[in-house]
């Protein structure tokens, strides 16, 4: 695949779904705190949405962070946009924001963050 | 490798009047957590504000930097 496919690719994803998480490992088995507790905050919520995992090949990051202009992993898109990271996406979720954004109710229960697995080793998880 | 007294200062250069105090999460030098006050921050969005923050590191955050946590606000305490 070439680095332009990746980015076609990605830009496709972003405007395809109207929730879309890029993330390091998948929402059953995160590989990061970070993408962990962002997609803890989307299920909290129980909106349907779309997760790629960035990990299996280095240039899905550097395509994603060259589009969007936003550095690390996790990003959430709605409808297109960046919503931000895990700080931006926890603390939405915290005020409602998230909620209202997404159209779907406040729920009561805190998000159930799982613990994140290390990924399948690799050259990334050597070099933590 | 950065510390959290090296990334405080690049902050409060870059902002300047800004109140910041960064803490090294792990004591590894590379998780980060910042909090700003500034009042560069207003009428920014909370994307906004905190891009401003990574342009101050470039390349360094996901580098040298592996995990910068940032929480924005401005002297009002309005956060976005």
């Amino acid at each position: 695949m070439t680095n332009t496919e990746i980015k076609d690719f990605i830009e496709n994803a972003i405007q395809e779904n109207q929730v879309m998480l890029f993330m390091k490992g998948t929402p059953h088995q995160p590989a990061c705190g970070f993408s962990a507790r962002t997609s803890a905050c989307l299920n909290a919520l129980g909106v349907k949405y779309a997760a790629l995992d960035i990990l299996p090949d280095p240039r899905i990051r550097e395509e994603l962070s060259g589009l969007s202009g936003w550095p690390t992993i996790p990003q959430l898109f709605v409808d297109g946009e960046l919503v931000g990271g895990c700080d931006i996406v926890t603390e939405m979720f915290e005020t409602g924001e998230l909620a209202e954004k997404l159209g779907v109710e406040q729920p009561e229960e805190e998000p159930e963050v799982q613990q994140p697995q290390r990924a399948p080793l690799g050259l990334e998880n050597r070099l933590d | 490798m950065p510390s959290a007294d090296d990334l405080k200062r690049r902050i409060e250069s870059a902002l300047p009047g800004a109140q910041v105090n960064v803490e090294d999460l792990t004591g590894g030098g590379d998780h980060f957590r910042a909090e700003i006050v500034s009042e560069r921050f207003d009428g920014l969005t909370r994307i906004e504000q905190h891009k401003l923050v990574y342009g101050v590191f470039g390349d360094e955050v996901g580098g040298p930097i592996h995990a910068l946590s940032i929480k924005t606000s401005t002297p009002t305490g309005d956060p976005a």
